[in-house]
């Protein structure tokens, strides 16, 4: 069980987040003009590496806020926690 | 009955409080502090059950929580009942009673002894190898296996007691109370740590309050007298919570720890009631100090599993602790000191040890040349290549063993004895450890896998970190404690500490017989009988990984999880293999470490806690006039009202012609209502409904259709636009949450520059549905200044009003087809608005509905439930909805989905409607659709999603989808049922007003 440190709320239970999968994924700005495979991508290609992973979580039993997370997806180890919108850190 | 067996009065034993419990039925007297397992020793039982495969019998091996053998059921027969407890670990008590478990019909004779004997025909990998074929007998075989294995009894009726959680968070834990985890709390909590100290035993001191090694001193005190005085002084710290009979089952990451506080487990029947019975601590620590020990290893050799073979700390903890001899006639076999320590303590209290048997060519010991003056022979160099004694040991036989170890030679040598303990080293206790992710190393010198890379805040102090000596642990654990919590100065800077140095090392892990292997029984998991023999058969058979093994043999897969054999196991596999056991690793030590009880998994969660369910306000009305519920999601919901004893099917006919026919009044609080503000709040709807919002007038209300970006359609509901930039959307029952939390997401993480704001409102209003051609005529009694014509107060339109002096929000809506209301109130006034309807209603014979008629009178209209004719492969298109697609619009949630090729095939499952040749037969929901009837295999077209019986149509409807569907208007298809086929009629969806008339009448 996690100890998750929302950047809104300060640390709290893995018990009150939900994973909500691969961070920076954008949604296309204009899906219209993109081929069949070009929207697959967007819509079901994810890379679920083992390793250092970008991940959006939501507090979702809390403020509901949705941020960024760096996880060591092998050891668990959170490395960052950021805001939707700011910058991945450096690896 | 003896009482020679009890040597001293211990301290921990209260002969002043005698017990009597039964045991396989027989009575016996114990002294209130011993655990099941002294007791029995003391009454010279050591047989007391048979092991799994080969039905052989079993006596106590060990003294605590790593006990293979010893393994009973509770108070059989009673609702209190509980299998596979080990008697090592049970407190006895007045009253208390237990049985041997895997044995029939007594453990002394037991049928499934034979297998023993046919032991050679139940070789690694049995039951893969024998119940593969013919594969039709699978049934019959599994009959038998369930029958004749599996240890204890489930108890059949509900547990009479009461299961409790709570959080802890502390500073610091320490799990273990032995002398580090002691010391370790004592200076946390000094240095003011919130401190938490746990430990599995009823007693604090671990193994060391009854060290008895005068070679050791601690300050000139042998450890047991200074840890006593040591323990004295925790009573007066602050900031240390101790909880003892508390045993840590699982180490998860974060430093999240689970241990179950055993609160009454301990009492008599009379004290244990309305009490809490265990408690799951669910402890968050900044820091986890491991002490959690060492358990001592058997050593592996020809028939090591009789009763009266025990691990030799088991033996000196009986003895010193417990004050219980376990033989009469001690015989010990070891490859270290530690045998001597226990052979020093039966010889200090007039017990007779017959000899010492050390595969070692020698040791220089303070402690071995004691046991030397006190003239007890030591065999050097010799190993016990056989024992005998079917339901008791009685004599061991010995010979020399060859230099390297892998055989033996000379003459063999009986020694009759009652009680052997056998000691093989210690293996430091790293199950927590590694549960929390952290990974251990071989140490090649010690045999032993220590701690390596912590992955949180933790360390492991003692002889779990691979500290044995006195004076290393409390070295290391000053200087571990140090850096850890960033102290300086302890009390353990000036302690003096003198020990006995042991200095000769001597590792087998399978010990040689006179006999081929394949001729013996070296057992090195006693609980499954998976003996060295059948590891390397695995080996042989081609197994390498260590995971394999483990499987094959099942070793290490018992309640006890292999506590004790696992090292000689994988020892066994490294040498057979000819790789270094670091190289090999470990099998993974799963949570929990030991079992817990479901009760203490589930707490306060039993019963109407179990899970959590929401109610409207109108619901005591609907329980006082006798509703039937369903859940929806979370909420109960009416289902129908039945009067004078109908059955559903009438109650729903009489329900349903009632509000087409007159008026009927729905609970429709529980629909999910989002209130959406904000400058964008216009453009947001566009964005994430398919139709268009834009142009939605104040005041006017307007159907979506919501779908995934994969263009499935994934919610619905009616959304009315209150303000210029403020709204209002309802959901349905079961996706409000999650259509909330898809659309926080889109808002947050796609589209932050949209000035909206979402709030979930579903809990704050309660919702009333009047319908049917007298809704109007009821609505008007009760409002009386507003307008209801149709030019004022269209359909699809919306008015705020009052009731009284309540305000109220009023939509010209309906679900049903029929003229009708949904009537918005503050939620606590839910209950008077619908007495008031249904008082003002009285003359048409307003009639109550639930969730069943509302579902027929949506499908006589055609009307969608997501959820129900929807799965999430179903697009708009599909759903023969084109209508509401905006093509006009450049985008919205899964609009790039709908022209997918796939999404675009003219052959996918579409919604239609199915009419019954026979009016009168009501098909299956779920039910198959075919075109052909001979064809084998048949394909299966598609399935029905909705079906009723329709009082006002008067003839069967059913709602299906079907493949290519929207092409075959008229189309004869059939449902094949088991009995019958049923000759269907692909129709319209829509079944009833086609043209809508009835929406104004």
């Amino acid at each position: 069980m996690f100890l998750i440190n929302c950047p809104y709320c300060g640390e709290r239970d893995q018990q009150e987040f939900k994973a909500g999968g691969e961070a920076h994924i954008e949604r296309p700005k204009q899906p219209t003009e993109l081929s069949d495979d070009e929207w697959a991508e967007y819509l079901f290609m994810r890379k679920n590496i083992k390793g250092v992973q970008f991940e959006r979580w939501n507090h979702a039993h809390g403020c509901r806020k949705w941020f960024n997370m760096v996880r060591d997806t092998s050891n668990d180890e959170i490395k960052a926690i950021y805001k939707m919108g700011e910058k991945p850190p450096a690896q | 009955m003896t009482k020679t067996l009890r040597v001293k009065s211990s301290e921990y034993i209260d002969e002043t409080n005698r017990i009597s419990f039964k045991f396989n039925g027989k009575t016996y007297h114990g002294f209130k502090g011993d655990t099941l397992a002294s007791a029995l020793l003391a009454n010279d039982v050591h047989l007391v059950g048979r092991s799994f495969k080969y039905h052989r019998p079993r006596g106590i091996m060990t003294s605590g929580s790593e006990e293979p053998n010893a393994i009973v059921q509770v108070n059989p027969g009673t609702n209190r009942t509980e299998p596979n407890v080990r008697a090592t670990e049970v407190e006895i008590y007045e009253g208390l009673e237990a049985s041997s478990q895997n044995c029939w019909p007594s453990v002394e004779f037991d049928i499934g002894g034979i297998n023993n004997f046919l032991s050679p025909f139940f070789p690694a990998g049995f039951y893969y190898k024998t119940f593969m074929w013919p594969a039709s007998f699978w049934e019959k075989y599994e009959f038998f296996i369930r029958h004749s294995a599996g240890l204890g009894k489930s108890p059949t009726s509900s547990d009479p007691d009461i299961y409790d959680h709570r959080n802890i968070h502390c500073d610091v834990l320490v799990v273990g109370a032995g002398i580090s985890g002691i010391l370790a709390a004592k200076i946390a909590a000094k240095k003011n740590f919130k401190t938490l100290l746990v430990d599995e035993k009823n007693e604090l001191g671990g193994s060391t309050i009854f060290e008895n090694n005068e070679f050791n001193k601690i300050d000139n005190k042998t450890p047991s007298e200074w840890l006593k005085k040591e323990i004295e002084e925790l009573k007066n710290i602050k900031n240390l919570e101790i909880k003892t009979r508390t045993s840590v089952a699982a180490y998860h990451q974060y430093n999240y720890l689970l241990a179950r506080e055993n609160l009454t487990d301990h009492l008599e029947a009379k004290d244990k009631t309305n009490k809490i019975r265990q408690r799951l601590l669910k402890i968050r620590a900044k820091k986890v100090i491991l002490a959690t020990g060492a358990l001592e290893r058997p050593l592996i050799f020809n028939n090591n599993d009789r009763p009266g073979i025990m691990l030799s700390s088991a033996v000196k903890k009986y003895s010193e602790f417990y004050g219980v001899a376990c033989g009469s006639k001690n015989v010990f076999f070891t490859n270290n000191d530690s045998a001597y320590e226990s052979a020093l303590s039966l010889y200090n209290k007039g017990i007779n040890v017959e000899a010492i048997i050390d595969i070692r060519e020698q040791s220089e010991s303070k402690i071995v040349k004691k046991v030397k003056e006190a003239g007890i022979k030591i065999y050097w160099s010799h190993s016990i290549v056989d024992t005998a004694g079917y339901k008791r040991l009685n004599s061991v036989s010995i010979m020399q063993l060859s230099n390297d170890g892998s055989s033996v030679t000379g003459s063999k040598i009986s020694i009759s004895c009652d009680c052997l303990g056998i000691a093989g080293g210690w293996t430091p206790a790293v199950h927590l450890y590694t549960q929390s992710g952290s990974k251990l190393k071989f140490d090649e010198e010690k045999k032993v896998f220590v701690p390596n890379q912590n992955t949180s805040e933790q360390i492991s102090v003692g002889s779990c970190g691979g500290d044995f000596k006195i004076d290393e642990i409390i070295k290391n654990l000053n200087h571990k404690l140090k850096d850890t919590l960033n102290i300086k100065g302890t009390d353990l800077d000036n302690i003096k500490v003198e020990i006995d140095q042991e200095n000769s090392k001597r590792n087998i892990w399978l010990l040689p017989s006179d006999k081929p292997l394949g001729k013996t029984k070296p057992f090195v998991d006693y609980q499954n009988d998976a003996t060295a023999k059948d590891i390397k058969l695995a080996l042989r058979e081609g197994f390498r990984s260590i995971e394999h093994v483990k499987r094959y043999t099942t070793t290490g897969m018992g309640t006890d999880q292999g506590k004790l054999g696992n090292m000689h196991a994988l020892g066994i596999i490294a040498d057979t293999a000819g790789v270094k056991m670091g190289e090999l690793g470990t099998t993974t030590f799963r949570p929990p470490y030991t079992p817990l009880t479901f009760g203490t998994i589930v707490g306060r969660n039993v019963g109407k806690f179990f899970d959590i369910f929401r109610r409207t306000s109108m619901n005591d009305w609907h329980v006082e006039n006798k509703a039937e519920f369903e859940n929806v999601g979370q909420w109960k919901r009416a289902w129908y009202y039945p009067i004078n004893g109908e059955t559903m099917h009438q109650a729903v006919q009489r329900e349903s012609k009632a509000a087409r026919e007159s008026a009927g009044i729905l609970d429709a609080s529980t629909l999910g209502k989002i209130d959406i503000q904000g400058s964008d709040a216009s453009e947001f709807l566009n964005r994430v409904y398919t139709n268009a919002w834009s142009k939605l007038a104040i005041g006017k209300c307007r159907y979506g259709l919501m779908l995934n970006e994969d263009g499935m359609v994934y919610d619905d509901g009616v959304t009315t636009r209150l303000g210029e930039n403020h709204y209002i959307m309802t959901t349905t029952t079961g996706g409000a949450a999650n259509v909330l939390g898809k659309l926080e997401d889109y808002l947050q993480t796609e589209w932050p520059e949209l000035d909206v704001y979402l709030t979930s409102v579903t809990d704050h209003y309660a919702t009333v549905s009047l319908c049917g051609p007298n809704s109007k005529k009821i609505l008007k009694k009760i409002i009386l200044d507003l307008d209801l014509s149709d030019e004022n107060f269209p359909h699809m339109s919306f008015k705020e009003s009052k009731i009284g002096n309540i305000q109220c929000r009023i939509m010209r809506i309906s679900f049903t087809g029929e003229h009708s209301y949904e009537i918005n109130v503050q939620a606590s006034y839910g209950k008077d608005l619908w007495e008031k309807c249904m008082e003002a209603g009285q003359e048409f014979n307003i009639t109550p509905y639930g969730t069943e008629t509302m579902h027929l009178l949506r499908a006589e209209k055609g009307f969608i439930i997501v959820g129900q004719d929807t799965d999430g492969t179903m697009t708009p298109i599909d759903l023969q909805m084109d209508w509401i697609v905006s093509k006009k619009k450049y985008d919205f949630i899964g609009k790039r989905s709908l022209y997918r090729s796939d999404t675009m095939r003219e052959d996918r499952k579409q919604l239609v409607g199915l009419l019954t040749d026979d009016p009168n037969i009501v098909l299956e929901e779920g039910a198959q659709i075919v075109s052909e009837l001979n064809q084998s295999p048949v394909e299966m077209l598609g399935h029905v999603t909705s079906s009723y019986f329709s009082p006002n149509l008067k003839k069967s409807i059913a709602l299906a989808v079907v493949r290519g569907g929207k092409d075959m208007m008229g189309k004869k298809l059939f449902v094949p049922m088991e009995n019958k086929n049923i000759n269907v009629t692909v129709a319209s969806p829509v079944f009833y007003d086609e043209k809508n008339e009835r929406l104004n009448a």
